[in-house]
């Protein structure tokens, strides 16, 4: 990557920006030129030579740093044989530069140089991928950090924690595997075994009970994951568990881990055992400081969490999947050579039979709804390795470092106000650090998303129609519209609506917290404020790859304003 | 007069899947083979080598399938039956395809049939495969396969499964009885090496009916499944 400052301008052009300058301020100071270039690469990950799509050759794509306010330009080259595209995820701007094919424009044709240029008006953690086909389950993505104007938290250190799924086979053929058998990857179904010691756990009958709940309705309580560790390996910023990454730190500093999840499939389950953990921001916005252990992080969220480790011990930065079948780790510690005891994975959380209510009311309503774990002997022999010998991490230091410019002067988390902690992150606790005012009052308009699928038979939809037989969701310009998700299936569904923000209703009224990416659980009714304040064509999808290709997206169109004839 | 009907019942068929593939060109194809059973079955008098493989070619909704069965003796070198089904398959609901077609049988005799079923997933997980078939003179058989996966471990899986052969009339010219003119219930225990390929043992009762004669027999079974 190349990053061109200001100066590069023809000479007949100086005169014009020095005065622009001169009037405008310092705010648009930065006018940065990027350039990309995407190509197919072989990479070792998993023992042997595979093709990856990457940016400038490398996994993750270049961590991007902008500043708000600032007019980027960015040069993406295409050197694959076949089309491209960026995707800039969770940023405004004008449709046509949102990088999705067949929507926002016509993709980057092999040979083709796209350049992107908008101008950045927010900051916080964000990310980009590819958008044509796997491009983006093949390496295609990479993090955006935008510096604010103002009011930038100081901290010691800034840390990206991308974390991502790499494939073991094409996923063109996974997508197939999945029509053919969609629970091609799931190795975790229950067994005869489980059924007897369900017997004696909850009785014969309760046992029988369940069977023959799920057997109705032709499901699987163990179907967390339509991928799983089976095909995946689980990357922090391009590296498996074995690369045995390290993130520095000294004693008593302030650390802002930015967390992307970069995954095409894969939700994790996040904890630094024994560090607690500070959310600041959620889908690269700022929200009201709220101390968590853990948190579980929908595919393709952002959370950036202040962390302040006062021991001079290592810790382990800990993603298990939400299904248990793998996990994501990296080292937060004092010394290249001091490496933290690996945690051990804790059983999956199987889906219950009310978790279901909302797919298939009437089976749901007098089930108890028991919360089963079942453990995976895999998974624990894998997660039983003790901590790893020290090597030369050299080529580790500091992985995902945010340039030192970014760094200031540390100020202690205990300074802060007390404030609510949790064990675990939930929605509810996300509220939005300043007031939006346009959030009180009924919306303008009201629409219900169903989330549907046949997981039988590997569909997925919105409204029980794919995309390729749907009309577009046409809205107009000014309007607030309050989507209503419905979740009738058993898989969490991470819905991104590009170009413009979703105002996640959780009960704080005007600090509703707005997000680019709002994960509906299993049989969960969600409802969104957004803002239709952008003009133009956008995406509007399940972030599941997978999903996403099957079906589950839609064209949303926020049309003019209507001229007035008076 | 019977050769135009099937000429007719073909092209019809033709122009359907046809028709249909231009309108869903958008969405995506996939290819689906599966030999469910490849097998040596056997006892003390009967050695059988037997196959069961279907083919499918199409989109969510709408597929071309590719059906065969049958046996062949290597004792008589004879092949005891033999068919190929060509259906055009429509996805109704969540778990079930109509599927319309012709079958045409090499042995014991060569016949062709007009090919009515269903294949799906009943609730509690029981893989169904019926059809009804309805040849030249308008007499009908039937048959129904069901199947049921129980996991012993996640790799090792117990497939019980019954297969009924119908009549609804005596047919003179096959030696075919009315009522059920062969009845088959075993079981494979197979094991998935991977999803795509496994090897597996099994038992059989059979017990077969016809004009000529009524015999039942139990059988071992060794063979594997593979599909792509």
């Amino acid at each position: 990557m190349q990053i061109l400052g200001n100066g590069h301008y023809p000479n007949g052009k100086c005169m014009a920006i020095c005065l622009w300058l001169i009037v405008m301020g310092p705010v648009l100071a930065y006018a940065d030129v990027y350039r990309l270039s995407i190509s197919e690469k072989s990479i070792n990950l998993i023992g042997e030579s595979q093709a990856a799509v990457l940016a400038d050759g490398s996994l993750p794509a270049p961590t991007l740093y902008w500043r708000e306010g600032e007019q980027v330009t960015l040069q993406i080259t295409n050197l694959l044989t076949e089309q491209t595209s960026i995707h800039w995820h969770g940023i405004i701007l004008p449709y046509q530069m949102d990088g999705v094919p067949g929507i926002s424009f016509d993709g980057i044709a092999p040979g083709q140089t796209f350049t992107y240029q908008f101008q950045v008006k927010q900051s916080g953690t964000y990310w980009y991928h590819g958008h044509s086909g796997m491009q983006e389950q093949q390496g295609l993505f990479g993090a955006l950090i935008i510096e604010p104007q103002h009011s930038y938290q100081p901290v010691d250190r800034d840390y990206v924690v991308m974390l991502s799924d790499w494939p073991r086979a094409d996923p063109h053929r996974s997508m197939a595997r999945l029509k053919k058998q969609s629970d091609y990857y799931n190795f975790q179904r229950r067994t005869v075994g489980d059924f007897f010691t369900d017997i004696q756990k909850l009785g014969f009958w309760e046992t029988i009970a369940d069977r023959l709940a799920w057997g109705d309705m032709r499901m699987e309580p163990t179907d967390l994951a339509d991928v799983t560790g089976i095909n995946y390996r689980y990357l922090i910023n391009g590296q498996t568990v074995d690369a045995k990454q390290i993130y520095l730190f000294k004693p008593g500093e302030t650390l802002r881990l930015r967390f992307i999840n970069a995954s095409a499939m894969t939700h994790f389950d996040l904890r630094i055992p024994g560090l607690k953990m500070r959310v600041i921001a959620a889908d690269g916005q700022p929200v009201m400081p709220v101390d968590i252990e853990e948190f579980r992080i929908a595919v393709a969220e952002t959370y950036d969490v202040l962390v302040q480790p006062q021991a001079d011990q290592a810790y382990s930065i800990f993603a298990e999947t939400m299904d248990r079948s793998g996990y994501a780790l990296a080292t937060l510690t004092p010394r290249e050579d001091l490496h933290a005891p690996i945690p051990t994975m804790r059983p999956m959380t199987l889906l219950t039979l009310a978790d279901m209510g909302g797919a298939h009311s009437g089976h749901a309503g007098h089930q108890a709804a028991e919360l089963h774990t079942q453990t995976n002997d895999a998974d624990q022999q894998h997660a039983e390795h003790s901590a790893p010998p020290a090597q030369d991490h050299a080529g580790h230091e500091a992985v995902g470092a945010v340039p030192p410019a970014h760094v200031h002067q540390q100020t202690h988390i205990d300074s802060e106000p007390a404030m609510e902690s949790h064990a675990l992150l939930d929605y509810k606790d996300l509220q939005a650090t300043e007031a939006n005012h346009a959030l009180m009052g009924p919306p303008d308009r009201e629409i219900t998303l169903r989330l549907t699928g046949n997981m039988y038979r590997y569909i997925w939809s919105f409204d029980d129609t794919k995309f390729a037989d749907a009309e577009p969701i046409r809205v107009k310009f000014g309007e607030r519209i309050r989507f209503r998700y419905v979740n009738e299936t058993m898989m969490n569904h991470p819905i991104h609506i590009h170009g413009l923000w979703q105002y996640l209703d959780n009960g704080k009224g005007m600090y509703n917290p707005k997000k680019h990416v709002i994960n509906v659980k299993p049989g969960q009714t969600v409802n969104v404020d957004v803002p239709a304040d952008a003009e133009g064509e956008w995406a509007f999808h399940c972030h599941l790859l997978y999903h996403m290709d099957t079906g589950m997206f839609r064209k949303l169109i926020v049309e003019k304003a209507e001229q007035r004839h008076e | 007069m019977n050769n135009t009907l099937k000429n007719i019942w073909l092209c019809g068929l033709l122009a359907a899947m046809s028709i249909n593939a231009a309108a869903q060109e958008h969405s995506m194809i996939f290819n689906h083979f599966k030999a469910d059973r490849l097998e040596y079955e056997g006892n003390q008098g009967l050695h059988l080598f037997k196959w069961d493989v279907q083919n499918w070619t199409g989109n969510d909704e709408q597929k071309l399938w590719l059906k065969s069965e049958g046996d062949y003796s290597a004792d008589q070198n004879i092949f005891g039956r033999a068919d190929l089904q060509l259906l055009y398959s429509l996805n109704i609901d969540t778990f079930w395809d109509f599927q319309i077609g012709a079958r045409r049988a090499f042995e014991p005799e060569r016949t062709f049939d007009a090919v009515i079923g269903f294949q799906g997933l009943a609730p509690y997980f029981i893989e169904v495969d019926s059809a009804m078939f309805i040849n030249e003179k308008g007499n009908v058989l039937g048959r129904l396969t069901l199947g049921y996966e129980m996991l012993l471990t996640q790799r090792l899986i117990f497939q019980p499964r019954v297969e009924i052969n119908l009549a609804a009339q005596d047919i003179q010219n096959r030696g075919v009885k009315s009522g059920v003119t062969e009845f088959e219930a075993g079981f494979r225990l197979r094991y998935e090496i991977e999803r795509e390929f496994a090897p597996y043992v099994g038992m059989d009762y059979v017990e077969e009916a016809s004009l000529r004669e009524h015999q039942h027999s139990l059988r071992g079974v060794v063979g594997f499944r593979i599909w792509y």
